[in-house]
């Protein structure tokens, strides 16, 4: 149940956030998560949407660079602690963590954790064990 | 001003007698390299010229021209005309493409470089009794080594102090009292910014001269030099594939060119479209044969430098054709930091990364006064990823695979697809900033 996230390169340039973001609602896609990775150079912004093909074509259409990765979504309750515990599962599994955001769904009971580990499939697999919840996409995008 | 030279009698050599020494030089020369170098004869076989046919210096129009490119297809001695055990020497420089461009000397060619260069310093006042800061980078490239053997011939005492670590430079031009100056014109910037740095004030020091060459500079930056530097700044000229530095040197008194060493190396200019010969006085490409080489003689050399001859005479003395200060190039090469660099270096290094697009652009500017090189490269979908790490560990194996073809430190920028400007014809694969 891995979950499809687009990636766009970013030269840090003023506007280009605010295009990209644009271009996005002029075709009537929906954001559910993002996250801006930057350097001193350039930027990797990271999106989770409703319509995932059709966000990559648009995108590219206007000449930005797209890519595709699969990332793993945990729900946990918005709780202290409830970041704290994933990561300790993962870490006793031995598994890297490349980057992470997170975002609180609109009940505000539960938060959402968007991961990326080095090793995606043996994540997914501990975490199941222990219990957590693993989101698909379409359940993302319908909460 | 009393004017020194180091081998008066050709130097003051009237030009009829200079001219037959160099028709009877080039008459040995064509007739040797067509006799022992395959390449040479073939060219001339397909140009329908054989030595025989050079009676006058004017047949030497009749001559094919040699380019980079010759030296790359011969790569690395195909073009030298004595076996190896005979070559005491190598040195190379940037080729267009992966592989440099290798030069060799025989036990007699370090010492018609030695005799060249020694006359050069002399050209610029330097005598035997200088203490002389060769701050040239020593290795393959041919400045550092080529400017030691001549202060050595000079007499003159040699402080091999090659660049980087200005610092220490500085120091030891305290210490040692260093009277004449050797580096590239931006280096010598770069020391008196450090001068300053250091709150030490030229005045202080002894310097007295300095002979700056391996990359372009202009008439202003001769003067910032000077002011910041309290010396006189002289034009040095000399290219790797001709001797190496020595070519040619500015005397003290002409403001208009820089003698070069005509019974060694015999010059023309050229159209750059046409080929054909331009007549004295005029601008255009700086072409030469060298008439004593031996091991790596060279025969119409097109050096693509931008230069003009005046045959006029100098108020020096000196008979020789002086060449003026090089304006520019016929190819798209750069200099940076005294390092040749051609975009086509650039482009092999790209094209050799898996998912990288070739399409780039090389900006050079200089901060402070020293040359910076900016390699953007566009991110295609192949190369790209979602993690930082990924990205700055390719920005670095480019940065890394530049450094070890070119020798040139520069900073790779990735930036997004097309913003590198597409044009009809050819692609504009740099922008120099640098206002020389």
């Amino acid at each position: 149940m891995l979950v499809e996230q687009i990636a766009v390169f970013l030269e840090n340039k003023s506007g280009r956030l605010a295009e990209i973001t644009a271009i996005l609602a002029e075709n009537a896609i929906n954001i559910r998560a993002l996250s801006v990775a930057d350097t001193a150079d350039f930027g990797i912004l990271r999106l989770i949407v409703d319509k995932v093909e059709q966000a990559k074509a648009v995108l590219r259409e206007n000449g930005f660079t797209v890519g595709k990765t699969q990332v793993l979504a945990v729900e946990v309750e918005d709780k202290t602690g409830g970041l704290a515990r994933v990561l300790k599962c993962i870490k006793d599994a031995g598994i890297n963590v490349e980057y992470m955001y997170a975002f609180v769904n609109k009940t505000g009971e539960n938060a959402v954790l968007i991961f990326r580990f080095e090793k995606m499939e043996e994540a997914m697999a501990t975490l199941l064990k222990e219990g957590f919840t693993i989101l698909s996409r379409e359940q993302i995008c319908s909460l | 001003m009393s004017v020194h030279y180091w081998d008066e009698e050709i130097e003051t050599l009237p030009r009829v007698g200079l001219e037959s020494i160099q028709l009877r030089r080039l008459q040995h020369l064509v007739a040797r390299v067509y006799k022992t170098v395959a390449p040479y004869r073939k060219k001339m076989e397909e140009a329908g010229i054989r030595p025989e046919d050079i009676k006058g210096l004017a047949d030497l129009a009749k001559l094919p021209f040699t380019v980079k490119d010759d030296l790359r297809d011969n790569y690395p001695f195909g073009l030298f005309t004595v076996p190896l055990e005979e070559v005491v020497r190598v040195h190379a420089s940037s080729g267009t493409t992966g592989k440099p461009t290798v030069v060799g000397y025989t036990a007699k060619d370090i010492e018609t470089w030695a005799n060249v260069m020694a006359r050069a310093l002399c050209c610029a006042g330097a005598t035997k009794g200088d203490m002389i800061h060769n701050a040239y980078g020593y290795g393959l490239f041919t400045g550092g080594l080529g400017a030691h053997y001549g202060i050595e011939k000079l007499g003159a005492t040699a402080i091999p102090a090659s660049g980087g670590n200005s610092k220490r430079q500085i120091t030891i031009m305290r210490d040692f009292g260093s009277t004449v100056l050797l580096s590239t014109p931006s280096y010598a910037l770069n020391l008196a910014d450090a001068m300053d740095a250091m709150k030490i004030d030229p005045k202080s020091l002894s310097l007295r001269v300095g002979i700056f060459g391996a990359e372009p500079w202009s008439e202003s930056m001769r003067e910032e030099v000077e002011r910041k530097l309290n010396l006189k700044a002289t034009d040095i000229y000399g290219l790797s594939e001709v001797m190496g530095p020595g070519v040619a040197q500015e005397c003290l008194v002409t403001d208009r060119g820089m003698h070069i060493c005509e019974d060694h190396f015999l010059p023309e200019i050229i159209d750059p479209e046409t080929g054909e010969v331009l007549p004295p006085g005029e601008k255009g490409e700086l072409v030469f044969t060298t008439l004593t080489k031996e091991a790596f003689p060279i025969i119409r050399y097109r050096t693509k430098d931008i230069s003009r001859l005046y045959y006029e005479p100098c108020g020096c003395g000196r008979t020789m054709v002086r060449m003026e200060k090089v304006t520019g190039r016929t190819d798209d090469m750069l200099i940076i930091r005294g390092v040749n660099v051609f975009p086509s270096q650039v482009e092999h290094v790209l094209v050799g990364i898996e998912g990288v697009e070739p399409h780039y652009v090389i900006i050079v500017e200089r901060e402070g006064n020293l040359d910076t090189m900016q390699v953007q490269v566009e991110v295609s979908e192949g190369l790209f990823s979602d993690e930082i790490r990924v990205l700055e560990n390719l920005t670095k194996y480019i940065q890394k695979e530049i450094k070890d073809l070119l020798g040139v430190t520069c900073k790779v920028k990735l930036v997004e697809p097309k913003t590198i400007q597409r044009s009809e014809g050819k692609a504009q694969r740099v922008i120099d900033k640098r206002k020389i």
